[in-house]
């Protein structure tokens, strides 16, 4: 299970960044929810991927014992999963408003602020 | 009474809550984030008093002992960082009053400025690192509000640059912190110290310059800083000017802590490359600095080339360099902050930055004059300026180390920097004036908002320069403070 995630976060770190080296905006927007996927994905990989070993102490017993499914990756994903979501609702609106000033998909004309 | 570190955090919050509150009232608004700005400046004050006394403080909050739940912590470093801060808090809310137009103030320019403050004195009082993603975004999102706020076309341009290159920093970060878990099974700073000394090597260096990547972009370290001289002046002065100040020092911030703190290991290596990327980092960005005309992206360069002062100050890694980087720091805050502010005021009267069309303004405003020459003197490092100490503290450390390629990198991008600075002088200052360069009219109360925060700062600069023992007693205390974690640990985790 575990080398099955690796292989689809190297996946989608690649994808992800294939898309943000495009030269279209839109395929930028793309390429930064794949990237926070890939990351989400990563950190939900670092607690043990375990099916039906809930992180539960058993009565009489002062702590956990054996192999179980770590609970903290998942409650940092889900803070991770709202950042992100409204990090890419900021970009979608925002590359609407370039959209409109620039009339471009293009990124590189994008050069009025290097000149 | 250690409660009392948790409020430069809520204080900037529950402003930009009533800010929210009074949102169609601009007035009302301008009043009330003045007044959260000074609360917030006396709190650091008193934040640093005690910690500067009494050692590190400490709260966990929930009652949830360390490592368990999240931490917060404030050593003397992050209490010059939460002082700091806070002054140029203050500084820039003065000047904004007269800079941000009702345009901008219609758009929730103060509930942004006061979010974004929370999440730099986050930043420096958490001791998470899952936390200090979470405060990185907070800030992170207010900045690109900011930046973009108006919906200039150059703007949205810079934003666009800056958004982008952030977020895939803060990506690089999440998954270092994941992949950090997974090793260590903690996300407490002090605690991973420990843990971090166990576990497999190999990937503990791995994870280190993943940060170093991911910092390393925020704070705009060579090869990664090219987002910052595209963006940074695109928006009006006063939100360029806290920007300069503070958020790539947050990310300098960041990287002192996680490489004295954690990543200890393998000094002579990890260490190593921070030093040759401080070198790089320091000449490209002066060489940048050289080829400009526009007063704004000039400093801008600079601020790069400053950066790599800090960071050779932390990969010198002995406790005069560390003195030395700390000084920096608290130099460089006050002074680029005050040199972006002197370039609004300069914009304000000409309507301009770009320097070949400015002139003649020493003669008619000798007063301002001076006001530039201290904060670009003390940049480029003349004595009895603060720069200069700063600088001396370095070179002297580099010496002691043998680093000596270091040493003459400083020292010729410090004679660079004055060239820079001598630069902006004779062509916005000095030289005759472009025939069609009449003043804007400016009124009295827009002149005194903007020039009283660029004074009070000019003042600090001095103080800083004429108390220079003092300060750099403090920046040596703290960096022993940070070379010996164990005061830092123990307040954490208690013994």
């Amino acid at each position: 299970m575990e080398l099955l995630m690796a292989i689809v976060i190297g996946v989608l770190f690649g994808t992800g960044l294939y898309m943000m080296l495009r030269r279209s905006l839109v395929k930028l927007i793309l390429g930064l929810g794949l990237l926070a996927h890939a990351a989400n994905l990563l950190l939900f990989n670092s607690g043990n991927i375990e099916r039906g070993a809930p992180p539960l102490i058993e009565s009489g017993a002062k702590a956990l014992e054996g192999v179980f499914g770590d609970p903290i990756p998942q409650a940092l994903i889900l803070t991770a999963i709202v950042i992100g979501f409204g990090t890419q609702a900021f970009a979608i609106v925002l590359i609407r408003r370039v959209y409109e000033a620039v009339d471009t998909d293009d990124i590189d004309r994008l050069k009025l602020t290097d000149e | 009474m250690d409660q009392l570190i948790l409020l430069p955090i809520v204080i900037p919050f529950l402003t930009a809550i009533i800010c929210i509150l009074a949102y169609k009232n601009y007035a009302l608004q301008r009043q009330i984030s003045m007044v959260g700005s000074f609360l917030l400046f006396g709190v650091v004050i008193w934040v640093f008093t005690a910690v500067y006394q009494n050692g590190p403080l400490s709260v966990q909050p929930g009652n949830w002992p360390a490592p368990f739940g999240i931490t917060w912590v404030v050593d003397l470093l992050s209490a010059i960082m939460l002082v700091l801060a806070g002054l140029m808090m203050v500084a820039v809310a003065i000047y904004a009053r007269a800079d941000i137009d009702e345009h901008r103030e219609s758009l929730g320019y103060y509930p942004l400025y006061n979010f974004l403050m929370m999440g730099v004195c986050g930043s420096f009082t958490t001791g998470d690192v899952f936390n200090l993603y979470v405060w990185f975004e907070i800030m992170l999102i207010s900045s690109f509000v900011l930046l973009e706020l108006g919906g200039d076309r150059r703007q949205l341009e810079g934003a666009i640059k800056y958004m982008t290159i952030n977020v895939i920093a803060s990506m690089i970060f999440l998954s270092a912190v994941g992949i950090l878990y997974g090793l260590t099974g903690t996300l407490n700073m002090a605690d991973l110290r420990g843990a971090l000394a166990t576990a497999p090597q190999g990937m503990v260096i791995t994870v280190s310059m993943m940060f170093l990547v991911g910092f390393g972009i925020k704070a705009a370290l060579f090869p990664l800083y090219g987002w910052l001289p595209s963006a940074y002046h695109t928006p009006p002065t006063a939100i360029s000017a806290i920007f300069s100040g503070l958020l790539t020092k947050v990310g300098v911030y960041a990287l002192i802590r996680v490489f004295t703190l954690m990543f200890v290991q393998d000094v002579s290596y990890t260490h190593n490359i921070l030093l040759w990327v401080a070198g790089f980092t320091m000449v490209a960005g002066v060489l940048g600095a050289a080829s400009q005309g526009e007063f704004r992206r000039i400093l801008s360069f600079h601020i790069v080339s400053q950066i790599g002062y800090m960071v050779m100050g932390l990969a010198l890694f002995t406790p005069l360099a560390l003195a030395g980087a700390i000084f920096y720091i608290i130099h460089h805050i006050v002074v680029k902050t005050n040199l972006f502010l002197v370039s609004g005021v300069v914009n304000r009267l000409k309507g301009t930055y770009q320097l070949k069309k400015i002139g003649g303004l020493y003669k008619k405003r000798p007063f301002l004059g001076i006001l530039f020459l201290i904060p670009a003197l003390s940049l480029a490092g003349i004595p009895p300026l603060s720069g200069f100490w700063a600088k001396f503290a370095l070179v002297r450390a580099g010496l002691e180390a043998q680093s000596y390629w270091i040493v003459v990198a400083s020292l010729v991008v410090s004679v660079l920097t004055l060239f820079s600075m001598t630069k902006i002088w004779a062509e916005a200052f000095w030289a005759p004036e472009p025939d069609e360069g009449a003043d804007l009219e400016v009124p009295p109360a827009d002149w005194w908002q903007r020039v009283i925060p660029v004074a009070a700062l000019c003042v600090v600069t001095l103080l800083i320069g004429s108390t220079a023992e003092w300060v750099f007693q403090l920046s040596l205390e703290t960096a022993n403070q940070l070379l010996d974690p164990t005061l830092y640990i123990q307040t954490v985790l208690g013994n």
